[in-house]
């Protein structure tokens, strides 16, 4: 079986800056898999290249054994890549509900005009979508605010729904960048819970850009260390962490 | 979800108590005959300005062109009218295609314009949008239409180069334009019109395209990346605001003995995106109320002749900072909000 996301020797230049260089990763089905390292590193570059939002100088892209090297961010959403973003990224002059029923847009058509005339398969598509962002909503704990506008959430939610929004478009891989970021202990012991039900629940393959070693420690299962863009070293948490050569990069001597 | 339908409702129920305390009036012959001749352009001025919101409210651009579209849909109406003037002789049904062409063409421009335009952002589009605006203007100033037994002539000299026989009859006739459109725009028409465009937009808003429209103008990569095709849903925006903006047109046009492309300038975009402003961008109901008080305003002023303006400016002045200013904000939060709870927290 194809890995779930397998890139081949992937690189991108920036003018004379080498910002991704021989990237290679195989992440299986339903790993959680983690991208560190110090910042400019190329992680979050990365992420832009796997979503489309750059295109990559060299290399291929694989998502369940299909080529998207190169396709539109909207090409790759469809094919099955969703992400959430390192500065939070919602739709904040909307409600909670309609920022995940936008997630859930491409999977519930109907026609403009049945929009307009409120025709029978507007109000059947609608409640569709009314249930499943609901549940959606519920995993996360926000059904309680799901009127409340998304600018108005506190921090530690708005990181939560856009996960959810991220999962209302049915990936089969879900990046997080930096979810953890700007979190208090508690919150993050939380957010490492909610991950963890994330994969088990949704059946999702999981790749996370992270700072907090706690964090990744304790979620993910596999790690690759970037460093300059290029890949210092790659396998389990365990063995990567103990790397005499990350610890000198990365976590300081 | 219910509070969307409740706040729709009441701006429904706002246009047809005043349609209705307006025709009582009328039969009771308490509008004056100068009142009485602005009844069809605040509708047309409120169709317009909630056309207009659409694309700067909902879709979130700046568009500085849309007195254009009214120029598109108002002359491609009058001219259809003109034409078929002998062959449809039900005015009722000749005015109704005639909106329904206006819209049409109106619309056309819309693609159009939109597809080079929307790839700007921001300040870029405002300024290519009021270029279009004048363009559109300025080229039906520049055409002359003739026609006689022969067909239609056309010129963009003047009406003598266009070859006509004696008997022929000029339709556009340059800066001139369109004269003796038959006036078939009435006061219930526009009423009509206009909760036929709150229909439209409300809807479309609460919609999965509108949210699409919506969640764009929010943030665009964010939208992207869960697969919203940018381009597809700010056309979208912009395709319908412009259709809207021609019926508006024909509305206009179908109530003037001579229309003139020279009427369509910049002030006019200008003064339609004012009322959007100050009704509140992206409020409906506020861009229908800023619509009609700031169109009547002038006239009933009349009677203080030279303080017109002056009252005009200050009334101004006064809307923008109810609605805007954070402090009247709080204010009505605080005891509007408590008259009628939802809608003012609706109409924020």
């Amino acid at each position: 079986m194809a890995p779930m996301l397998e890139t081949r020797n992937l690189g991108i230049s920036f003018g004379g800056l080498r910002a991704v260089n021989e990237f290679n990763i195989k992440i299986e089905k339903g790993e959680l898999y983690g991208l560190i390292g110090p910042n400019g590193a190329g992680k979050t570059t990365l992420f832009n290249l796997l979503t489309g939002v750059y295109k990559p100088s060299e290399g291929f892209v694989f998502l369940d054994g299909e080529d998207i090297t190169g396709k539109s961010t909207i090409e790759i959403n469809k094919s099955g890549i969703a992400r959430t973003f390192q500065n939070i990224r919602l739709f904040n002059k909307m409600t909670v509900l309609d920022n995940v029923k936008v997630g859930l847009h491409n999977h519930h058509p109907y026609s403009t005009l049945a929009g307009i005339f409120r025709t029978p398969s507007y109000r059947k598509v609608e409640k569709e979508m009314n249930e499943r962002a609901m549940e959606l909503l519920h995993v996360f704990d926000l059904d309680g605010e799901a009127d409340y506008l998304a600018s108005n959430l506190p921090y530690g939610k708005q990181r939560k729904l856009e996960i959810a929004r991220a999962l209302a478009t049915d990936p089969k891989l879900l990046l997080l960048d930096e979810p953890a970021a700007g979190m208090n202990p508690n919150e993050t012991k939380e957010l490492m819970n909610t991950i963890h039900f994330v994969r088990d629940h949704f059946d999702m393959t999981i790749l996370l850009i992270e700072h907090d070693m706690k964090l990744v420690s304790g979620i993910c299962e596999k790690l690759t260390v970037l460093n300059f863009g290029e890949v210092l070293c790659q396998g389990e948490t365990a063995q990567v962490l103990q790397n005499p050569q990350v610890i000198k990069a990365y976590l300081g001597e | 979800m219910n509070k969307k339908l409740k706040s729709n409702l009441i701006t429904y129920g706002m246009v047809l108590v005043a349609f209705v305390i307006m025709q009582i009036l009328l039969s009771t012959g308490h509008i004056s005959s100068l009142f009485k001749g602005l009844l069809v352009p605040i509708c047309v001025y409120v169709v317009l300005a909630l056309s207009l919101n659409l694309v700067v409210g909902i879709s979130g651009e700046l568009s500085l062109g849309h007195a254009g579209f009214m120029c598109a849909g108002a002359f491609a109406s009058a001219f259809f009218t003109k034409c078929t003037m002998d062959t449809i002789t039900v005015s009722g049904l000749r005015f109704f295609l005639a909106i329904l062409i206006g819209a049409a063409v109106a619309a056309v421009f819309g693609i159009l314009i939109g597809i080079p335009v929307l790839r700007l952002k921001g300040d870029y589009l405002a300024i290519v949008t009021l270029a279009f605006g004048e363009i559109i203007k300025n080229v039906v100033n520049a055409f002359y239409i003739g026609l006689d037994s022969k067909g239609f002539h056309f010129s963009m000299k003047d009406q003598f180069s266009m070859g006509m026989e004696p008997d022929g009859q000029i339709i556009l006739n340059g800066p001139q334009g369109i004269t003796g459109v038959s006036k078939d725009s009435t006061f219930i028409i526009g009423v009509v019109l206009i909760l036929l465009t709150l229909f439209i937009v409300l809807n479309l808003i609460d919609s999965r395209d509108g949210r699409a429209i919506q969640a764009i103008r929010d943030n665009r990569i964010a939208a992207s990346s869960v697969g919203l095709n940018i381009t597809k849903y700010k056309l979208m925006a912009f395709t319908v605001s412009a259709a809207l903006a021609g019926a508006a047109g024909a509305l206009y046009s179908h109530n003037l003995a001579t229309l003139q492309a020279s009427k369509f300038n910049f002030n006019t975009s200008i003064l339609v995106l004012v009322f959007v402003v100050l009704g509140g961008i992206g409020n409906m109901r506020g861009s229908v109320i800023a619509a009609v008080i700031l169109t009547a305003l002038p006239e009933m002023l009349r009677g203080l002749a030279d303080y017109r303006m002056l009252i005009y400016a200050i009334v101004l002045i006064v809307m923008m900072l109810f609605n805007w200013a954070p402090k009247a904000l709080e204010w009505r939060e605080r005891y509007l909000g408590q008259l009628f709870k939802k809608t003012a927290k609706e109409g924020k």
